[in-house]
């Protein structure tokens, strides 16, 4: 099982998701942005960062790089892909997820270890966890507010898919306290908090994060 | 050549903190009389004439905006 991790320029937790893809029992494969190649991979994670610094929007300039392009192919052919963080939002401006994540309401970046309730445990990245189990890993970001039209909010709480939601505090100001969606098959899935960074209780505040590799595992070798 | 301007703004119903902070600042600063403001982002593009209208929304739409929350405006000014 293979298992890529792109690098954009700017991109930041690409080391952490190795780790946690290694971590997880699976393969890790670099990805380099300007490459339009996925040297075979089951599955892309799109990790967290400040691709492009940021410029235009948060994953707007990255949402056009030639690796993009081979990764939306195969993601309308069905391979799973997870935007951690910058890679929710390139995935946002790219089309594969709906809606649009904006400037934090309380305009502060925000970092912190952050409780989560795990809404759906039918996608192809959250199996391993119990419907409503509620996790804690880290969020940190600028750009985090999940924002979209009324008809498409009601649209994936209608189809239950809103995967994670803010549990206590909403950190950002999102919509319905959302903090991660997927798309209608439930193999394209983002979420703003880092589960990369909770995958072992020395250096995150848990462990909850293996969940999200570990599920891609048993997806890709049952599918 | 020509200059073209393409104005990106917040659509009216979502929440502009940005704006919102700047104008919160206002009063604190000794300006009276400012209700509201909206924050958005102002591009001067230097085009060639074969540069035809439809391919000039077709950048503001596709790229310099993000339809989802932004609203855009395209218009040439005679330099």
């Amino acid at each position: 099982m293979k298992i890529g991790a792109v690098t954009f320029p700017g991109t930041l937790d690409d080391s952490d998701t190795i780790r946690a893809i290694e971590a997880a029992g699976a393969d890790a494969v670099a990805l380099w942005h300007g490459d339009a190649d996925l040297r075979g991979v089951d599955a892309v994670i799109l990790p967290g960062g400040f691709s492009y610094g940021d410029y235009l929007r948060a994953g707007a300039i990255a949402r056009f790089a030639p690796v993009m392009d081979v990764i939306i192919d195969a993601a309308h052919k069905g391979m799973p892909v997870l935007g951690i963080c910058n890679g929710f939002q390139v995935l946002c401006e790219a089309g594969l997820l709906p809606g649009a994540l904006l400037r934090n309401a309380g305009l502060h970046f925000v970092c912190r270890d952050q409780w989560l309730k795990v809404e759906n445990n039918t996608t192809a990245w959250t199996t391993r966890f119990e419907k409503d189990a509620e996790i804690i890993i880290p969020v940190k970001n600028m750009d985090g507010r999940f924002t979209a039209s009324k008809s498409t909010v009601d649209e994936l709480e209608g189809e239950g898919r809103v995967v994670f939601r803010y549990v206590g505090t909403n950190p950002n100001g999102s919509l319905d306290d959302i903090a991660g969606i997927s798309d209608p098959t439930g193999r394209i899935v983002g979420l703003m908090p880092h589960p990369e960074h909770a995958i072992d209780a020395l250096t995150g505040p848990s462990d909850d994060g293996l969940g999200l590799f570990l599920s891609l595992l048993d997806s890709v070798v049952t599918a | 050549m020509a200059r073209v301007v393409v104005d990106v703004m917040p659509k009216p119903e979502i929440l502009d903190p940005q704006g919102q902070a700047v104008a919160r600042a206002l009063p604190r600063l000794g300006f009276e009389g400012v209700s509201d403001v909206r924050q958005g982002k102002h591009f001067e593009l230097e085009v060639d004439d074969s540069v035809d209208d439809e391919t000039l929304a077709k950048i503001a739409e596709g790229f310099l905006s993000n339809p989802v929350v932004e609203d855009f405006v395209v218009r040439r000014v005679d330099s």
